[in-house]
């Protein structure tokens, strides 16, 4: 097909063809196109179908306000729903459907919905699917969301990336029309930072789509030369294709920019859409405004448009959407539509215009008092039948109808802080609120300023406005001149007569009947209009469709439209894709990753890791010859057990304390005492929230008078510090205390089993015999004949076993140093799970058990919580509810038959007892196999579990279907004396 | 939102943890009680009765990605606007906290 539509004039490169495809069909268009004027170029009106109806539909604007024109843009990964032709710029291959029709745009088998109609009408849904009630959800909603859809996703990944920016200004200027571009040059001039943003990648907004003059200048090329002078300005910064989409607190707006969209591909490098938070003293609203329709039956056919729009397409796009076109008007803008496009050659059938009174236009049909009533045309506009004055119906025969029932100012932004938006009597429509965002002002047509003087000048005042609030000198630049013509509305919302549907929101296909049901029901506040009905919930917000439909509403109920009131808006402004807000945020940086000292080294050995938090830890070290996990863990188990294992325990928090008031510090934030520890010893903690529920567990050692360290448990490590922080600077600021999180700074590995001190006097300096270092002793020692390290005698394992820190840059070396020291006891390196199945062995706490609901008696350790001081959690600890000595308490579980696996999550039941929440008596909370028993094993919190030791009991898991004869035993499975940690 | 921290200037909220209440300092000493009951009481009504107004309100935010401070911050709860920021630490000494 040629660019059959194609008009002389516009602002569109001639030199250059670029080639696309619309439902497989190709067409040509020109750099500076959109997909919907380049389709239209080409005679293709028909784009989309209605959300409900499945009406054919095409576009009805040329900008962001978009309801109809929604298509799918791209193949393969890139594919997109849901973008608006109006504003989608056209690029060489670009590949486009319509959405929302089955098989074909032309022939929709959908369309039977637009037949059902009058089962269709608001409420419908909430009427006929609400019983019974199971259906909804397995019947009703999988059918509506079927029949309901709009575009379609690839369940492809994203192939490009999104960023996200930080801009910081003195003055953001939204939109860059004559307001916005006068503003920016006031500011700009004066030396103010400037951030001019707009959503079109052309500046210049309405001034691009018309015909009037600036100066000496049409308003094109004033803009353009505008652009010039600013891009030439080093602290005014141009942000075209940028969508400020939300006002955020304290002077921040999001801004999407669309970097790449107009491209078939990023340029290597190139995110696809920036996410940008820009940070400005003072912000300058200078969004424009929309026009509005006014609703008749069928208005919703391919070919009637907003007058406005059928001028931007033919001015700035050099497209005839038709060559015989009618304009219905009820204000003096629209008719610059019928002489616009009468200049350009095209046929004007008649000006329908609502009102009596004023002046005819010369050499056009133009009709006063006249109504449209009706058209025809199943996928695009033929006829409209008119109304004339005197009651006599006309049809006219025309492809194109542009309408307009005047312009509502882009006030969106103002009201994102709940700001009720205004009504202005003079141009029957809502300005900004007085109580917008701080700092936010509205200049142009976005201020209800529609005249271009009129936004030039509150542009270069508001501009001034900002520079005064800044304490910069203002600077008033002589005004260009331009139209000021008075804006001569007479309201004219819908037309009466008619039996069929007139559109409102044609995005959600809520229609002037809807309306009226609504108020039939009751529903007359605008909050539930709008739930009702659905008017202006759709994807475009309601841009074009909203205040029709509160001022047909004002009208049922013979109220004004401010008794009426209006919804406000919200952020974002237009749509914002998923991966735009999560920018980077994805995959596997989705949150940064930390390796631990001896990672390097891990993974040459072969290590499977488990995510920790955000660390990676090795899980186990598998060898040769080994095909379960199981294997590695049991053979990594016993051979620590029987001789000596390794283990990086880097993860673990590490906070250094020191002041002359650490010890009392440490007493307030552990239940147990830490002040009495003499130096070179550690000593184990228990931190309790203040409501008394366990919050973390620890060791501290003492390394000196005033010097401590704390480990905190791996998942707490942020938390607990942020707690101690809390501790230190709102409840006891005169203490001499001083933290530091040194987490980062101390490679750390334990060394467990019976040849563990054996194998570290080989690298260890000092005498660490039972007698020079005894357990539970802590040291600044040296290793390897003189770097720095921190020595521990402590035991998670129950084994004989040390603590051993170096600074991290070492901790490579370290690990490689231990092993090479281990080879002759058979030293082995284990990882979580082995730690894991030996702490459960031998009955330790962790975070299976410390899950933010128990207690220190709930875990057997309630004589730690002193009561002779007053730590956090203390007194709550003591609560009746928490103190019972019936409650949970931890135990250990063996099943009766060795052989039987447990399931941790299992709960205790009593012989006989049907597993209800009423007979519950606790659950498993971790399960390991035990190479040392030969058999699973577990704890679990019991009621009362203190006093059933040696009771048998079922572990009942009815999600995993299992059940289990256990005994219950004591949680110390594996050396009950701890002999052998003081080995 | 924007904080401006009284040693640091004006940061963003994103680097910033929030707590809640600043209330939560005026922390009752467990000792000082004659009973368990009375004890639990107060430490009750410290912890789980709280204000919630919508206006003006003081508020705990820690600075965890920035100089560690805990801050005292005045925010109104229906504008967001923040009226004052000050060092916790130093409204704890002026309520008599201490050691």
């Amino acid at each position: 097909m040629t660019q059959d539509n194609r008009i002389k004039g516009g602002q569109i490169d001639r030199t250059k063809t670029l080639r696309f495809t619309f439902d497989g069909h190709p067409y040509t268009g020109h750099p500076g196109d959109t997909l919907a004027s380049a389709l239209l170029a080409n005679g293709v009106r028909l784009m989309g179908r209605s959300f409900k109806y499945h009406r054919p539909r095409g576009p009805i604007s040329a900008g962001s306000e978009e309801p109809n024109a929604i298509v799918e843009l791209r193949t393969g990964a890139r594919q997109e729903p849901n973008t608006r032709a109006t504003v989608a710029e056209l690029f060489d291959g670009l590949e486009a459907n319509s959405q929302n029709r089955f098989p074909s745009l032309k022939f929709d088998l959908m369309g039977i919905n637009d037949r059902l109609s009058p089962f269709f009408a608001a409420g419908f849904y909430y009427k006929t699917f609400m019983w019974p009630a199971a259906f909804w959800e397995k019947v009703y909603e999988p059918i509506i969301r079927r029949a309901a859809g709009l575009g379609s996703l690839t369940r492809q990944d994203d192939p490009d990336e999104y960023d996200k920016g930080f801009l910081h200004c003195d003055i953001l200027i939204i939109g860059a029309g004559p307001a916005g571009l006068m503003a920016a040059l006031t500011a700009g001039r004066a030396g103010a930072r400037v951030i001019l943003a707009d959503e079109d990648f052309r500046m210049g907004g309405r001034l691009n789509a018309e015909t009037l003059t600036i100066g000496n200048h049409s308003g094109a090329d004033w803009a353009a030369e505008t652009v010039r002078t600013l891009a030439q300005m080093p602290n005014v910064r141009l942000m075209p294709r940028t969508t400020v989409v939300g006002a955020m607190d304290h002077g921040i707006y999001a801004a999407v920019e669309r970097v790449s969209d107009h491209l078939p591909v990023p340029a290597p490098g190139k995110p696809r859409q920036i996410l940008w938070r820009i940070y400005s003293a003072h912000a300058i609203l200078a969004g424009g405004a929309t026009e509005r329709p006014i609703a008749f039956e069928n208005n919703d056919r391919p070919g009637i448009m907003l007058a406005g729009a059928l001028r931007t397409y033919a001015n700035r796009y050099a497209v005839a959407v038709g060559d015989r076109v009618a304009v219905f008007t009820n204000n003096d803008d629209g008719l610059r539509t019928a002489t616009d496009l009468q200049a350009k050659g095209i046929d004007i059938a008649a000006v329908i215009d609502t009102r009596q009174e004023g002046e005819l236009l010369s050499g056009i049909r133009h009709l006063k008092g006249a109504q449209v009533i009706d058209s025809s045309g199943r996928l695009g506009l033929k006829s409209v039948t008119i109304r004339h004055a005197n009651g006599k119906t006309e049809t006219l025969s025309v492809n194109a109808l542009g309408v307009s029932g005047g312009w509502n100012p882009n006030l969106n932004i103002a009201s994102h802080h709940r700001g009720r938006p205004v009504w202005n009597e003079a141009i029957h429509a809502f300005t900004p609120p007085t109580d917008g965002p701080k700092n936010l002002i509205a200049a142009g047509a976005a201020a209800g300023a529609l005249s271009t003087h009129a936004a030039l000048a509150t542009g270069a005042a508001q501009a001034n406005a900002a520079l005064a609030a800044l304490g910069m000198a203002t600077h008033s630049p002589d005004l260009p001149r331009a139209e000021d013509a008075p804006v001569n509305i007479t309201p004219f919302w819908y037309v009466h007569e008619g039996k069929g549907r007139a559109w409102i929101d044609q995005q959600n296909d809520v229609t002037v009947k809807d309306v009226k049901l609504a108020k039939q029901e009751n529903f007359t506040s605008v909050e539930h209009l709008k739930r009702y009905t659905t008017l202006g919930m759709a994807t475009d917000q309601g841009k074009t469709s909203n205040i029709t439909g509160l001022a047909i509403m004002a009208e049922l109920t013979g109220r004004t439209i401010p008794q009426t009131g209006t919804t406000i808006y919200r952020p974002p402004y237009t749509p914002v894709a998923m991966g735009t807000l999560a920018g980077r945020s994805r995959g596997h940086e989705f949150k940064p990753t930390r390796l631990t000292p001896s990672h390097k080294w891990a993974t040459e050995q072969g290590a499977v890791f488990v995510e920790v938090g955000m660390w990676l830890r090795a899980q186990w070290f598998p060898r040769a010859g080994e095909t379960t996990w199981r294997q590695s863990v049991d053979r990594e188990v016993l051979q620590t057990r029987a001789s000596v294992g390794i283990c990086d325990v880097t993860t673990l928090g590490k906070i250094d304390i020191q002041g002359r008031d650490a010890g009392a510090f440490l007493d307030k934030v552990y239940a147990n005492t830490f002040s009495t520890l003499p130096v070179g010893k550690v000593r184990y903690g228990l931190m309790l929230r203040e409501d008394g529920i366990v919050m973390d567990d620890g060791t501290t050692a003492r390394l000196g008078e005033n010097e401590w360290v704390t480990t905190t448990t791996t998942a707490n490590a942020v938390p607990v510090f942020r707690h101690m922080e809390y501790v230190r600077q709102c409840l006891y600021p005169d203490m001499d205390v001083q933290l530091i999180s040194t987490t980062e700074a101390w490679a750390q590995f334990s060394v467990a089993g019976p040849n563990a001190r054996k194998l570290l006097q080989k690298v260890v300096d000092q005498d660490i015999s039972d007698a020079a270092f005894p357990y539970m002793a802590c040291a600044n020692i040296t290793v390897c004949g003189g770097l720095r390290a921190r020595l521990f005698r402590i035991s998670f394992s129950g084994e004989l076993a040390y603590e051993i820190a170096v600074p991290t840059r070492y901790g490579d070396a370290m690990i490689r140093e231990l092993m090479k020291a281990g080879e002759e006891f058979g030293a082995v390196a284990y990882g979580t799970e082995s730690l894991g199945v030996m702490r459960v062995e031998k009955g330790h706490v962790a975070g299976n058990e410390l899950n933010g609901q128990t207690t220190a008696l709930n875990m057997g350790l309630g004589k730690m919580v002193s009561k002779k001081k007053d730590a956090i959690g203390m007194v709550l600890s003591q609560r009746e509810g928490l103190a019972r000595e019936d409650g949970l308490r931890i135990v250990g579980v063996k099943p009766v038959d060795p052989s039987k696996p447990l399931t941790a999550g299992s709960h205790f039941l009593d012989k006989g007892a049907a597993a209800t929440a009423a007979n519950d008596g606790g659950w498993l909370t971790s399960v390991v196999y035990s190479p040392h028993l030969g058999c699973s094993i577990a704890l679990g919190y019991l009621k009362n579990g203190h006093t059933r030791i040696g009771d048998r009991m079922r572990a009942v898991n009815l999600l995993a279907k299992t059940e289990v004869e256990v005994e219950i035993v004591s949680p110390h499975f594996f050396d009950p004396e701890g002999e052998r940690l003081r080995g | 939102m924007i904080i401006n921290h009284p040693l640091l200037g004006p940061r963003d909220a994103q680097e910033f943890t929030y707590l809640g209440d600043a209330a939560l300092i005026d922390r009752p000493d467990g000792l000082s009680f004659p009973d368990a009951t009375a004890a639990q009481d107060a430490f009750h009504d410290y912890l789980y009765l709280r204000d919630n107004p919508a206006g003006e309100h003081r508020e705990l935010w820690y600075h965890e990605q920035g100089d560690r401070s805990w801050l005292v911050v005045t925010r109104n709860t229906v504008t967001h606007e923040i009226t004052k920021v000050e060092l916790a630490r130093d409204v704890a000494r002026a309520r008599g906290r201490s050691k």
